[in-house]
């Protein structure tokens, strides 16, 4: 009844693939994270303007984000875009999609942090002579991004999570993908993702106990 | 030289300021009393250029705050202000809440800032707490270091509004103690303020307002001694009571 062995020397020779396909995995994220940051600083700045298209794009953006499967954003920009004729390889398509993702979640957390920060910081900025740019960037953003930094650091974790669903759209060396395909060569089914759900776990926990020390620098106060 | 010339201001429906005039010459103390509500905070936000007026003009030194094309950034070097409530920017040590503005607004280089910060800092009796992030400070320490920090811009005006109100009552004594100096020093001022014993003996002149106008100004003997309107009186006597 319970027929399978386990051959994890099998499974530990595929580890330096799977590594390899780790750091395709951290380079997704860390890009997907970085210009879904300047985009949610973008969405913010649209939503603060109350020029009512740009905050119907911010709005529309957060909700599809939110409210739809990441699954199925990345589905979009991979056959979704293809059937307008735009075909981007399964790289650029997963990019997009988790960017996507990230830009929303972040929008609404960085929405949140700006209602913390009293406006009387602003005020006081401007009364030193500071113009609106300096005063946000001296004064209001440094407090946003501490204050949304616990969940841009649970987005970066669902960011590195989320790149196992680019199998979907034929994705095949990031780590997920490369423990697919070794899946399909070996049937050492239960070894090699076994072993990939500890790369995930070592990853997010090394993203959070990074972001710890970064934060425990960064914000003194 | 600040002069207010028939300024109105309303907030929607609500008139908060019925065409005020008033000229504060250079070197003068002047004190603002008067109900809440009266409009004097909205008084002071007008005269940096933090709020639009309806109609009427203020200039500053001659540059009229509200007109098109004057450059407030610029203007509002020359007018240090401080709120009721304390804003230290909570990011930045009490160093560097003062050294901010001089280094992005004026340009300074670090140790230029630095050493000006340094010494506001010392002059209010802050040097002991440069590296400090201001939420390790009393109220009126944080008060004090806001005092500062205006005063590290090198403004030629200093407007505050009601520094001491929203202190514990043992902190009021030193924020006032540094408002006596920076009077004694010449420097000119417009307090609001509901300390009247303070009113009284810092003011070359007491304002007083009620319900958007000035219904009275003239010297602390005039205000607090010999009030010439029923309604001056009768708010004297009350914070007298
Ligand atoms: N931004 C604002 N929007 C609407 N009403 C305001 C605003 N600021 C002040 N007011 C109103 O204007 C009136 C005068 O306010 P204020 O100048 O703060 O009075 P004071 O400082 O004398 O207590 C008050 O009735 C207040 O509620
Ligand atoms: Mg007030």
């Amino acid at each position: 009844m319970f027929s399978y062995t386990f051959q994890w020397k099998q499974a530990f020779a595929k580890l330096p693939l799977m590594l390899d396909g780790a750091l395709v995995t951290i380079e997704l994220a860390l890009l997907s994270m970085a210009i879904g940051i300047v985009l949610a600083v973008v969405l913010t700045g649209f939503r603060l303007s109350r020029i009512r298209p740009l905050v119907a794009i911010v709005t529309t953006w957060v909700e599809i984000a939110r409210n739809t499967p990441a699954l199925f954003q990345i589905y979009i920009a991979h056959f979704g875009v293809a059937s307008f004729g735009l075909h981007l390889s399964p790289y650029v398509s997963l990019l997009i999609g988790i960017t996507f993702n990230n830009a929303g979640y972040l929008a609404e957390n960085f929405r949140g942090a700006l209602k913390a920060i009293p406006d009387t910081q602003t005020r006081a900025a401007r009364s030193l002579g500071m113009n609106p740019i300096q005063a946000f960037v001296h004064v209001v953003l440094p407090q946003m991004l501490r204050i949304a930094f616990l969940p841009m650091t649970n987005q970066m974790v669902w960011a590195i999570l989320m790149t196992s669903l680019g199998v979907t759209v034929g994705m095949n060396f990031d780590l997920y993908g490369v423990t697919q395909d070794l899946n399909a060569l070996t049937f050492r089914t239960f070894e090699l993702f076994a072993l990939a759900a500890v790369i995930f776990y070592v990853m997010t926990k090394i993203v959070q106990i990074g972001a710890r020390l970064i934060a425990a620098r960064l914000f003194r106060y | 030289m600040i002069e207010i010339e028939n300024v109105r201001k309303s907030f929607g429906p609500l008139e908060v300021l019925k065409g005020i005039n008033l000229t504060v010459p250079k070197g003068e103390v002047l004190t603002i009393i008067g109900g809440s509500g009266s409009g004097k905070s909205t008084l002071l936000t007008c005269i940096n250029g933090l709020e639009p007026i309806d109609s009427g003009r203020i200039t500053v030194d001659g540059t009229e705050v509200h007109a098109r094309g004057t450059d407030l950034n610029k203007l509002r070097r020359k007018l240090g202000i401080v709120f009721q409530q304390w804003n230290a920017f909570p990011h930045l040590t009490v160093l560097e809440n003062v050294m901010l503005a001089p280094r992005k607004v004026l340009g300074l280089g670090k140790a230029e800032a630095e050493a000006i910060a340094v010494k506001q800092l010392t002059h209010v009796g802050l040097g002991e707490k440069l590296n400090v992030y201001p939420t390790r400070l009393s109220g009126g320490q944080q008060q004090r270091m806001a005092i500062a920090r205006a005063l590290a811009m090198s403004p030629d005006y200093m407007l505050f509004d009601e520094v001491t109100s929203a202190l514990d009552p043992q902190l009021v004594g030193e924020v006032l103690d540094t408002l006596r100096m920076l009077a004694s020093e010449g420097m000119t001022m417009i307090c609001v303020t509901h300390e009247m014993k303070f009113a009284r003996e810092v003011s070359d002149r007491v304002a007083f307002f009620s319900k958007g106008v000035m219904a009275e100004i003239g010297a602390p003997q005039q205000i607090f001694e010999n009030p010439q309107h029923p309604e001056t009186a009768a708010f004297v006597k009350l914070t007298q009571a």
